[in-house]
């Protein structure tokens, strides 16, 4: 563990101009993964510039197209349970709240979620080579303990799996992400955000160096009728997801209009599929169709030994939660599998 | 006025500078619960916390929680119910379990078992930290 300075920011310019000056300097926010980081000496930041206190980061607001924009300072657990998210965003609110203890949600950023790094156990093993942690330097995972590792979207360099429950959701409901840097604003599409681990594992998203993220815009469609969160893990509760599923479709007259499936605990990044949804845009909510779906989803997935239980697990999942979906009153509390 | 290094946590300000050993430090990692203190009415882990990120929060540790020598609810509560046996997570359970309380989100007992599950019991006296959660949530006598 290095010492490092502790600065803290009055607004998003002075946030900007302090990591500009400064290649070792992070952002800080909720802290919940950056400061584990630093104490496994996986970081060694030299400043930290806190951005808690910028008014306009912690807001949570309506926007005029009928979305919702949430502060990426704001916290998970008030995002959760706000009630604009409850009612309009629910697969959101289930999300967030099937990830992490109720005491890391009340510190996390939304930002810091986006943000979060992956748990892959040789990425936090200072001791072992890992091409995210070092490039270059090899990937022990891919012949070693690989269980939670990925089955889409991996590369010869990285099998490293995003672990966020919140991202899952937002990729579903096609969030945007504004940020703000040296060079100015923009919005990047959630699909556009996080990145393969392609041979650069040790980039997890498309941010530019010196980029604050200063809010996620949430679009007008919520899906409020027909959603749900599956989340599937070792333990019940307080615990990574070996597979999680969102679903959310809108139906008219029994036949589905629009659908999202994103899954998490399978890759680098949320993995949707636009051949899964296309294919059940004008077909039932009905079992066989979500197989059907989910071998779509799953055509190119490859086990590495221990996780080869995924792809089963996954396609089980997505059709269990396209099922959950129809019926959301059947989800029970922390995004366990209904009874 | 205390002056820390910025690097300092929450919990080591608590325990090495101020001497309130009763905030416990177990993982040190957020993934065990033992070092969760009340800030500024929310529940959150002071392991993960720089004490610099909360100069001018009001904090309330185990030691904060009785009223003199009168035990505050959660606190009879637990002895009620057998609800610990160590001993050692119990400080991180009592204002893990005054934060549930205060949030008012859990209603049934499973909602109760899922809003703990950041507070880990290695006695295996989750049964009775559960129940006496319970006793109080339902009693109402919380002030």
């Amino acid at each position: 563990m290095n010492n490092f300075e502790y600065k803290q920011a009055a607004d998003a310019n002075e946030a900007i101009n302090l990591i500009t000056q400064n290649d070792h300097s992070k952002f800080l926010a909720g802290g919940t993964n950056l400061i584990d980081l630093w104490k496994y000496n996986i970081t060694n930041p030299t400043e930290l510039i806190d951005i808690n206190h910028i008014a306009s980061l912690s807001e949570i607001r309506e926007l005029s197209d009928g979305g919702v924009r949430l502060g990426a300072s704001f916290k998970n657990a008030d995002t959760a349970y706000h009630p604009l998210i409850e009612q309009k965003y629910p697969l959101l609110s289930k999300a967030i709240l099937a990830g992490a203890s109720a005491q890391i949600r009340n510190m996390a950023s939304n930002a810091g979620n986006l943000l979060q790094r992956t748990r892959c156990y040789y990425f936090y093993d200072p001791e072992v080579p890992c091409n995210k942690r070092i490039p270059g330097s090899g990937c022990p995972a891919k012949a070693g303990y690989n269980r939670i590792h990925a089955i889409l979207g991996t590369s010869e360099q990285c099998i490293a799996v995003f672990p966020s429950d919140m991202c899952v959701a937002l990729a579903a409901l096609n969030a945007v992400v504004n940020v703000e840097g040296p060079e100015g604003k923009r919005a990047i599409n959630f699909a556009d955000f996080h990145r393969l681990p392609d041979d650069r594992p040790d980039l997890d998203n498309n941010l530019k160096p010196n980029e604050l993220i200063t809010s996620i815009d949430l679009p007008n469609k919520g899906f409020s009728t027909n959603y749900s969160y599956l989340k599937l893990r070792d333990r019940h509760s307080y615990a990574f997801a070996l597979v999680s599923v969102a679903t959310a479709f809108e139906l008219e007259n029994d036949i589905i209009k629009e659908i999202r499936i994103a899954l998490g605990g399978v890759a680098h990044k949320p993995w949707r599929s636009t051949a899964a949804e296309n294919f059940l845009i004008g077909k039932t909510a009905t079992a066989e169709n979500f197989s059907s779906a989910a071998d779509l989803i799953l055509k190119d997935a490859k086990g590495f030994g221990h996780n080869d239980f995924k792809i089963k697990l996954a396609k089980k999942a997505i059709v269990r939660n396209g099922m959950m979906a129809l019926n959301p009153e059947t989800q029970l509390p922390g995004a366990k599998p209904s009874a | 006025m205390l002056e820390l290094e910025p690097w300092v946590s929450l919990l080591d300000c608590l325990r090495d500078h101020l001497d309130l050993t009763g905030t416990k430090k177990g993982c040190d990692h957020g993934q065990c619960g033992a070092c969760t203190v009340i800030c500024d009415d929310k529940r959150i882990l002071s392991c993960l916390t720089l004490a610099v990120m909360k100069n001018g929060s009001e904090i309330t540790t185990v030691e904060g929680i009785a009223n003199g020598d009168e035990l505050h609810p959660i606190q009879q509560a637990f002895i009620d119910h057998d609800a610990f046996q160590c001993g050692y997570c119990t400080p991180g359970q009592l204002c893990s379990a005054i934060g549930l309380i205060n949030e008012g989100k859990a209603n049934s007992r499973e909602e109760v078992k899922e809003l703990m599950s950041g507070n880990l019991c290695r006695c295996g006296a989750n049964v009775g930290i559960i129940d006496a959660i319970m006793q109080v949530k339902d009693g109402g006598i919380y002030e």
